[in-house]
């Protein structure tokens, strides 16, 4: 569905994506993960052809891109970064204009707009005005907006930054049932748990290149030890030099966090019953220990 | 910059940007038709009556028809100007509606065709109104002749679009564009002859008017509302497209710069 070689963006002296590759096979949910900066925005950008690549192909539901990108385009539906609804049109409208930059007519794009605003729960909102919406229903709409042409590959940039808990599960419940319904997506996002949700595979880019990749879980299994024991509180230091070396089979320190990584952590904690004012918490390992590992713990700006 | 430069790629599908706009003017349409052209018609007539009856025939006609000439072009480039400023700005930085447009099939040739041609139909509102105060006062030489003008009106919201346009691409806030009419704008209005004739002006800014786009719309409209056939119409007609298509393609290129690396 999307097969991407070498794919290579400079700006100036700085590569931005250098030798990226990628393959999406149809029906399948892509995760792009990174950090801030690590070129996911630009790779997608790349994908749709509104930037040239510096060096590399893609090949997008057929098409090369970005020579043939207007048409590629047909068949990809976006929902940006930041929310870019039409604020002079009402929720109806939205769709309406949206669906015409498609060339579709008037009777064909009407006869879709119900089972649109279904989807995105927007049903009793139709003729509301954007303002009057909120964070989760603009998200919703901006999905909705971007199926208005029945596309084969939603492209989502980062789909729940800035929404609720609740917000945000209603978008993954509706991407599950494009899922469900066959749709190839590809989505960016710094969320772990989004990615481990929802993406059955996955790739961590950190400063332009592909650093890892595979199936959430086969990255956990392969990076990190089944627990993690997080520990902190008064005396950490001198648990840490007597007993972490000991009882985790690789530990890290961070702030005042201790990350202790293991696969018996039974042993851990009753290590831990020596120093009473210690505080931790048990859990089992995922992605975001992978992504921290792989891309370091340093802060990204 | 020179990498971003190529030559635009024509097609219909801007209509649905231009129709977008259309769509959203509908909704505001009466205080929009309102604000853009109780300005202009109140500079006309007071200035027309008011200082007009101090004065004797200017260049052979009443003063107010003069000054009904002269706003012809000059309230078609400020609809122009306006549109491909401000409110192509909202579009275009403030509410992402130009990024969301490139999403899908449209290209930003398609989306900046849109936005010249939508100036165009504001910009032919604006000449038309002032057209039918003309009509309505009896201002004209030969009613047949000032139909003439609605062409005209269109080919200067084309000129003045696509330089607008220019300003859009480079602008980093509103505040800017405050320099394009204290800079370009309001002096065209002074050099143009709309308020009086260039011949007034000293020989220097005599050679720099004839340079002005501005001037060649008048020299277009002014004719057409006394009842004569233009003089040197190709020249004016040269100027008015080479203004506004170059405007149009370095403002696409240096849209591509902003928006599409």
């Amino acid at each position: 569905m999307l097969s991407v070689r070498g794919l290579t963006k400079k700006y100036g002296d700085t590569e931005v994506v250098c030798g990226v590759d990628l393959a999406v096979r149809r029906g399948e949910c892509f995760g792009l993960l990174g950090p801030n900066g690590a070129g996911k925005t630009t790779t997608l950008r790349l994908l749709l052809g509104l930037v040239e690549p510096d060096a590399g192909s893609i090949d997008l539901a057929g098409l090369p891109v970005p020579a043939r990108a207007r048409e590629a385009r047909m068949k990809i539906g976006v929902v940006p970064q930041m929310d870019n609804l039409d604020p002079d049109f009402t929720v109806r409208e939205n769709l309406l204009a949206y669906g015409r930059y498609f060339g579709l007519d008037r009777a064909a794009i009407t006869a879709r707009v119900p089972a649109l605003l279904e989807f995105a729960g927007l049903a009793h909102k139709a003729d509301a005005q954007i303002a009057q919406l909120s964070g989760g229903m603009k998200r919703r709409l901006t999905l909705a907006r971007a199926l208005v042409h029945d596309p084969e590959i939603l492209f989502l940039d980062e789909p729940t930054t800035g929404l609720d808990p609740q917000a945000r599960h209603l978008i993954w419940q509706g991407l599950r049932r494009l899922i469900g319904a066959g749709k190839t997506i590809v989505l960016t996002t710094h969320f772990m748990d989004e990615a481990e949700r929802l993406a059955d595979r996955l790739v961590i880019l950190d400063h332009g290149r592909v650093i890892t990749e595979g199936a959430p879980r086969a990255l956990i299994e392969a990076h990190i030890e089944p627990a993690v024991v997080e520990v902190y509180g008064e005396g950490l230091e001198a648990w840490t030099r007597d007993h972490a070396g000991v009882v985790c089979a690789r530990s890290e320190t961070v702030g005042e966090t201790l990350f202790c990584y293991t696969a018996d952590a039974d042993r851990v904690i009753d290590a831990l019953k020596l120093a009473p004012a210690l505080r931790y918490i048990h859990r089992p390992s995922n992605l975001e220990d992978v992504f921290l590992k792989l891309t370091g713990r340093d802060l990204r700006d | 910059m020179t990498r971003f430069l190529r030559l635009p790629r024509l097609s219909w599908r801007f209509i649905p940007v231009w129709q977008r706009n259309y769509l959203v003017w509908k909704k505001l349409a009466i205080p929009s038709i309102l604000g853009n052209l109780a300005d202009p018609m109140l500079y006309m007539l007071g200035l027309g009556y008011g200082l007009g009856s101090l004065m004797p025939d200017v260049a052979g006609m009443p003063y107010i028809t003069f000054l009904a000439a002269g706003t012809v072009a000059y309230s078609t480039m400020n609809a122009a100007t306006f549109e491909v400023l401000y409110s192509s700005f909202s579009r275009m930085h403030v509410q992402r509606t130009w990024d969301a447009i490139l999403n899908t099939p449209m290209t930003l040739d398609d989306v900046m065709l849109g936005e010249l041609t939508w100036a165009v139909a504001k910009s032919l509102l604006s000449g038309l109104a002032i057209l039918a105060v003309i009509w309505g006062l009896g201002l004209y030489g030969d009613f047949w002749m000032t139909l003439a003008i609605i062409p005209v009106v269109a080919l200067v919201g084309f000129c003045f679009g696509g330089m607008g346009l220019v300003m859009n691409a480079v602008s980093p806030s509103y505040d800017f564009f405050l320099y394009y009419f204290t800079l370009a704008i309001t002096p065209m209005v002074l050099l143009c002859g709309v308020f009086f004739p260039v011949s007034q002006l000293p020989p220097l800014l005599q050679d720099v008017s004839a340079w002005l786009p501005l001037t060649h719309a008048v020299d277009l409209a002014r004719p057409l509302v006394v009842g004569t056939v233009p003089v040197d119409i190709p020249l004016h007609v040269a100027v008015l497209v080479i203004y506004g298509s170059t405007g149009y393609v370095v403002a696409l290129a240096l849209t591509r710069r902003r928006l599409l690396q």
